[in-house]
């Protein structure tokens, strides 16, 4: 189902390197290339060598409003870059503090409503199902320009939801969602919320999954519900919750559109929403510093690979995969 | 639980056991407790697409002020004596009247009776500020029809589509291509080619994007569609891994009873695999189109501020940017943008929610 369960079983062929093909499996592998060959032309001109020229761009003083004076600089992007800019660290900060606060809230929640959704006890779970899943196929921008709405701290029904509770959160004195800088990881990840539908789904699929006699036996030896969500459901949704993990990562750190939507490359309130990407978008298309920004690329690049090694090495302390591989 | 009242109550209800009953009884209780607390999590989760409908509906100064009441609502008028008054919730004698204000005072002030003008004027005692207003519903679609204007619907929604049918087609069909190589044929690298084309969808588009950028504005073709329309055409990471999962399910007997009948590879693909795989080109295709409908990056960077030509997304947040007072406008230039994809869904739900592609089989 997932990716790294298809690399393997790619990998699981037997292995042909180091002996003559026949006439048969030269023409086997002929037919074979020609159908990937549109992957194999778009990959080049579209991946391979802009990843090359990108690096080569990275060295070089290359502004497009003026190609004509690029030249090779060496390091010095990337010293600039690492060292004398501090736009990049607070980019790096801004989104992975945002990365760290909104992911496992999403996860969270993603996992309890599929919970929720594979009860045996609930009435009418196609129609939750359906009802949960629509508001992820609203436009981004549709949604982010709706949540920043309903968060406006006047006027904003969530203000007024908590005002219910007894709390004061309406009006200036309120809770200013949009505008208070410790507050945005909060308020984007409720803006980012509608986006979970496939992690639910996933999810789902997860515990749909599970072999019913694991729950069976567990019922018999007088195991409630918790405690069989608890050693059961969640040590089996493991692999899932690893899946919607790393891809949540990559896709967080690549974070974009509603901050920009709402606040353009300003940063509002006080470089809460400098994000990495708006920095990088700025640099490149704002300045047309195509040297600099390819470097910031390449560093987003590097930042996010090693997030995705490291979550690859806490696997083996947490994700529990039942073919035992 | 006493052991005689169980069997005394089973024996008054003949033929359900107490203890089945109880069980019965908790079960119910059970899902209706399960049944609530998604209600009001759903409830919680769609307030935003409430509260953006509702807001579409309203005038610009009911929208902004944080007094109004939730529902659009207008203040009541009424005329008299050519003027227009304001009709106010006045409590007299403890029964509250509608009555319309003639005469502000600062300690009384005179009203009429609108449905009885002949009983003359009424004094009241009291600062008529802090009365209510009288309300009436009123909703205001001709936001609707201002927003439409304004964002010019038609034309984003005319490039938005072709976007999504141009790339959808070319995509797909290329797509298709790739992954029954990857699903049937060996040949050699084939394993590392693999692993490369699932990197490049963890790939950060920002690591090739100014290179192209570069290379797509030497030939002049920023500014328009085409950076976004044919690298397309070549496949795509995501739908390759999505079909050739599906193709694996497909047994292989029919190819090669097609082959003996002297069918090239193309042929038996055309009309050997493609017929059997048209539930996993549909769910493709559908998620190809929702990926354009909501495509933001790529349309702003290329299309560099075109504003003739940008998709809905695009054109959404600039009307953002020039709206920015007017949030009933903005929702409902929102709810414009989301109705089309939620209607898709609703009719299109099985395709999405039986995880036909994820799970690689029909079910």
């Amino acid at each position: 189902m997932t990716f790294t369960d298809a690399i393997k079983e790619s990998r699981a062929g037997p292995r042909t390197r180091g002996k003559k093909m026949s006439t048969e499996e030269k023409r086997e592998a002929r037919i074979g290339l020609a159908f990937i060959s549109p992957w194999l032309i778009g990959f080049s001109i579209f991946y391979a060598l802009p990843m090359v020229a990108s690096f080569v761009f990275s060295l070089m003083e290359f502004n497009l409003a003026t190609p004509e004076d690029a030249r090779f600089v060496g390091l010095s992007n990337w010293a600039r870059m690492l060292f004398d800019d501090p736009n990049t660290w607070q980019g790096l900060l801004v989104t992975t503090r945002f990365a760290l606060i909104s992911l496992p809230i999403g996860l969270i929640f993603a996992f309890l409503i599929a919970v929720l959704l594979n009860s045996l006890n609930l009435w009418g779970r196609n129609i939750f199902r359906t009802l949960f899943f629509a508001p992820s196929l609203v436009p981004f921008v549709a949604g982010a320009l709706i949540w920043s709405q309903v968060l406006n701290s006047q006027t904003g029904w969530v203000n007024r939801l908590i005002e219910l509770f007894g709390i004061p959160a309406v009006g200036i004195d309120g809770i200013r969602w949009l505008d208070t800088p410790g507050l945005i990881p909060i308020t984007y990840t409720f803006i980012g919320i509608w986006g979970i539908g496939n992690a639910i789904l996933i999810n789902l699929a997860g515990l749909q999954g599970i072999p019913t006699a694991l729950h069976e036996a567990a019922q018999i030896d007088g195991a409630g519900y918790w405690r069989r969500l608890r050693t059961i459901s969640i040590p089996m949704v493991t692999p899932v919750i690893f899946y919607n993990l790393v891809l949540g990562a990559v896709g967080l750190l690549q974070y974009f559109l509603p901050p920009f939507v709402l606040n353009g490359t300003t940063g509002y309130p006080e470089g809460a929403t400098n994000f990495f990407m708006i920095y990088f978008y700025k640099q490149a298309f704002g300045f047309a510093n195509m040297g600099y920004g390819a470097a910031l690329a390449w560093l987003l690049f590097f930042y996010g690979l090693v997030v995705t090694i490291i979550l690859f090495g806490t696997q083996k302390y947490w994700v529990y995969y039942a073919a035992g591989d | 639980m006493a052991n005689d009242t169980k069997q005394g109550q089973s024996l008054d209800s003949g033929v359900v056991p107490d203890w089945k009953r109880q069980q019965q009884r908790k079960t119910i209780l059970l899902k209706m407790g399960t049944t609530a607390l998604a209600a009001f999590l759903l409830a919680i989760f769609l307030m935003p697409m409430g509260y953006a409908f509702v807001t579409s509906l309203k005038t610009k100064q009911q929208a902004a002020d944080p007094t109004a009441p939730i529902l659009p609502s207008e203040a009541v008028t009424i005329e008299y004596e050519g003027k227009e008054v304001d009709l106010l919730n006045v409590p007299i004698d403890g029964e509250v009247r509608e009555l319309a204000i003639v005469k502000k005072g600062r300690q009384e002030s005179e009203f009429v009776d609108p449905d009885n003008l002949a009983a003359g004027v009424i004094v009241w005692e009291g600062q008529w500020r802090t009365l209510d207003p009288v309300r009436q519903g009123q909703y205001n679609w001709g936001n609707y029809k201002e927003a439409w204007d304004f964002i010019n619907f038609p034309r984003l929604l005319f490039w938005t589509l072709l976007y999504a049918f141009i790339t959808m087609i070319g995509a797909v069909i290329s797509s298709a291509f790739v992954a029954y190589g990857f699903s049937r044929f060996k040949f050699p690298g084939k394993p590392v080619l693999f692993i490369v084309l699932i990197g490049t969808i963890i790939l950060p588009p920002a690591v090739t994007l100014i290179p192209q950028y570069a290379f797509f504005s030497q030939i002049n073709w920023v500014g328009t569609w085409l950076p976004l329309i044919v690298p397309l055409m070549f496949g795509n990471a995501y739908n390759v891994f999505l079909l050739r999962q599906y193709f694996l399910t497909i047994p292989r007997e029919m190819e090669q009873a097609a082959s003996v009948d002297g069918a090239g590879p193309i042929r038996t693909f055309i009309e050997v695999i493609l017929p059997q795989a048209i539930p996993a080109l549909t769910a493709v295709s559908l998620f190809h189109f929702f990926f354009t409908w909501n495509d933001f990056f790529g349309p702003l960077v290329f299309l560099a501020g075109n504003r003739d030509i940008v998709p809905i997304s695009v054109g959404l947040s600039f009307f953002n940017g020039t709206y920015a007072s007017d949030p009933n406008l903005i929702m409902a230039a929102s709810f414009i943008a989301l109705i089309i994809p939620l209607i898709i869904f609703f009719f299109s739900q099985r395709v999405f929610l039986s995880g036909i592609v994820v799970s690689g089989a029909d079910k």
